[in-house]
């Protein structure tokens, strides 16, 4: 009978399976992943390595001595211990972190431009006090400028009544304030010192909330080339929620990260964050097999850096808020041996 | 260099271990960093016994790093600017300063 290992589901509870099984995990999902993402399935080489990583009783897994990768963050610290900047410096000094990032709770753009002063003296404090380069991060948050909470109508509602002319205007009307303020926001933290800016989650709100993103960072390069910038996606593909908005002349509803990798290049995005959803039904295996085959050829044609969002939720992390060290560790060697991604 | 330079990994690990005359992987050896960072004033971790009062830390070595990976770091550029006009004003010899007006009784 063949022996079982501990492994884990995209939740995060326990379960044992065979390494057949795992087998059997692996080239299911990189067959449904290639199948949606319309791209090449892992190589039978691929499949050995994760069944490698997966069918092992070890608590921990790591990538081999001197091909380690770069880990950025969005959001470094969890609030629950000392100041802000304590925890950058936990992050930096203890945690391994090679990129920080300064972030506020309410982490959107439109929220920090009301606090922007309080925001950017904590960044100067920190860049006085801190080595490792650190960024100022928040979302785009197109959704907040929509009625009640801002200023336009929300296509929300008038999707669903048919207007729908009214619902794309009202996106293109939104993208005009979000773009005004994360310039804003750019600009004070520059000042302060920040080393980049970080759009994260762009797209959450469709793809008229990454075309904001994009036309920001477009605006923030031109005027400060050194910057960094670093754009992680919000899901595997761009939802079309306008559906007729275009960067440089390419349609970004239904982009997925092999060609927003590009895109984004375009724009001045100097590090790229592909994030996978993770099904909590499937094993850990599984969820890394789909995340890799939707990935790897991103990674493969990327100019700049590719750091895939592998948190909670994404990225083959199980969706839990305490996500197990052996699942991480498993992902994250994965995700450098198999994918050869820059960072995490 | 992957954050303002847009480097793909290995060609910033490349770059970092040229201008430090080490290999990429000693870059991630705590033991040989420890030595390569402090001879290039890039800043050291302090643990408790042993902290480095006299070696550059924080946006000291921010100065070297800059310096010594040819990258445009944006705090030291800002510390720079904030500081410089002022500091060359107060040098000594300088004869920018006027001297404060003597308070009369």
């Amino acid at each position: 009978m063949e022996h079982s290992v501990m492994t884990r589901l995209g939740d995060g509870s326990l379960i044992r399976m065979t390494p057949s099984e795992i087998r059997a995990d692996l080239e299911e999902a990189t067959a449904l992943g290639a199948k949606k993402a319309k791209t090449e399935p892992l190589a039978p080489e691929d499949l050995d390595q994760l069944l490698e990583i997966f069918a092992s009783n070890a608590k921990f897994s790591a990538v081999d001595v001197g091909d380690e990768l770069i880990l950025s963050c969005d959001g470094s610290g969890n609030l629950d211990s000392g100041t802000r900047l304590d925890e950058l410096y936990s992050y930096q000094s203890h945690r391994g972190a090679d990129i920080i990032e300064l972030y506020h709770i309410d982490y959107s753009y439109k929220a920090i431009k009301t606090i922007l002063s309080f925001e950017t003296q904590t960044m100067k404090s920190a860049q006085l006090n801190l080595v490792a380069p650190l960024q100022y991060g928040a979302m785009p948050d197109l959704g907040r400028y929509s009625q009640p909470d801002g200023p336009v109508a929300n296509w929300s509602e008038l999707m669903p009544l048919g207007r729908i002319d009214e619902a794309r205007a009202a996106q293109e009307e939104a993208m005009e304030h979000a773009v005004r303020d994360m310039v804003f926001v750019a600009e004070g933290m520059i000042e302060a010192g920040a080393d980049g800016l970080d759009f994260d989650t762009a797209g959450a709100a469709g793809d008229a909330d990454l075309l904001a993103a994009l036309r920001a960072v477009e605006k923030i390069k031109s005027r400060h080339p050194d910057i960094g910038i670093e754009l992680g996606m919000a899901s595997e593909f761009v939802l079309g929620m306008h559906g007729q908005l275009e960067f440089h002349g390419r349609r970004l509803a239904g982009m997925w990260p092999r060609d927003l990798v590009k895109v984004a290049a375009e724009a001045g995005v100097t590090m790229f964050g592909p994030a996978v959803n993770v099904n909590t039904t499937k094993s850990v295996a599984w969820n890394v097999a789909r995340a890799l085959t939707i990935v790897k050829p991103c990674v493969a044609e990327a100019e700049i850096p590719v750091h895939m969002n592998v948190g909670m939720g994404v990225g083959g992390v199980p969706m839990t808020p305490y996500p197990p060290v052996d699942a991480v560790a498993r992902v994250s060697r994965a995700m450098r041996q198999v994918g050869r991604l820059d960072g995490l | 260099m992957q954050m303002t330079r847009g480097m793909r990994l290995e060609q910033a690990k490349a770059h970092v271990a040229g201008r430090l005359g080490v290999s990429t992987a000693d870059l991630s050896d705590p033991l040989i960093m420890h030595e390569v960072r402090r001879e290039f004033g890039l800043g050291l971790i302090p643990v408790q016994e042993l902290t480095y009062p006299s070696e550059p830390g924080a946006i000291e070595a921010k100065f070297h790093i800059s310096e010594v990976f040819d990258v445009p770091i944006n705090s030291v550029q800002k510390f720079t600017e904030h500081i410089a006009p002022r500091a060359a004003a107060r040098s000594v010899g300088a004869g920018v300063v006027s001297p404060r007006p003597e308070v009369s009784a």
